[in-house]
């Protein structure tokens, strides 16, 4: 056996891991990750949307407000933009999510090939769907 | 019961309630979709309210909102858990969790009684 490979035992972050050529799966894993840690940091201003949203006449207005015209030095869009990755995370964590239940469920769906096609039908789904959210947050249509 | 086998019982059902408030929630999402798509008129505070406003959504909601707290605790879990290494540090955040989790849970339930 020849021992030409690379042998890594202590990886670092920047000079090993920017080396690993992933696939469409692996990509598909680790945003499914990141963007659950996304959505778990901004809990509260999720909550928050909600409550302003649901209260009042009132505090619904607060709500739309904080995209239209911002919140003191902060503009509008920036608040669009964080909305956006929100939808982001949960397109792409909501898709990914159904594609590993659709893997638990069925054999054919955890061969390497049907792995690979469906992660980049996910891909595909979660950010069309962004895409077209997007255009609408930021009033295209 | 051996130790072990206890062990593989518990994570196998971490990951079965994982899977099943994955399921209600993406459920739930279609729920709320179609009654933003077929209920009458323009979206604003009136029809968006509305749709939390009956016993039944509200229920539901209830019961949406705890599966997400689990589900979130579930998956932050397995983040800390590869990612942590020194055990003190990692139960810190756990414990963190659990309870920034149990406010943000008793925050969306009393929001969805106000409707």
């Amino acid at each position: 056996m020849s021992n030409s490979r690379p042998e890594f035992r202590n990886i670092n972050a920047f000079t090993d891991l920017t080396t690993y050529r992933m696939t469409a799966g692996a990509w598909v894993s680790i945003l499914h990750r990141a963007s659950g840690a996304i959505m778990f940091l901004l809990l509260p201003f999720i909550i928050w949307m909600f409550d302003k949203s649901i209260s009042s006449e009132f505090s619904y207005a607060t709500f739309t407000a904080l995209f239209n015209i911002g919140a003191g030095f902060v503009p509008g869009w920036f608040f669009k933009l964080v909305a956006l990755a929100l939808i982001w995370s949960y397109l792409h964590h909501l898709t990914a999510g159904l594609r590993h239940l659709w893997m638990d469920v069925s054999h054919k769906a955890v061969t390497k090939s049907f792995a690979t096609s469906s992660a980049k039908a996910t891909f595909a789904i979660s950010w069309v769907l962004t895409a077209a959210l997007a255009a609408k947050l930021f009033g295209l249509y | 019961m051996t130790t072990t086998s206890k062990k593989s019982n518990n994570a196998l059902k971490g990951w079965l309630a994982q899977r099943l408030t994955a399921a209600l929630m993406a459920a739930f999402t279609l729920i709320v979709l179609l009654q933003v798509i077929f209920n009458k008129g323009a979206m604003g505070y009136d029809k968006w309210a509305g749709i939390f406003s009956s016993q039944w959504m509200k229920a539901l909601t209830f019961v949406v909102i705890l599966g997400l707290a689990y589900h979130v605790w579930l998956g932050m879990k397995e983040i800390y858990m590869d990612y942590i290494k020194p055990v003190s540090v990692r139960l810190t955040a756990q414990m963190l969790t659990v309870v920034w989790l149990a406010g943000c849970a008793g925050w969306a339930i009393q929001v969805l009684w106000r409707v």
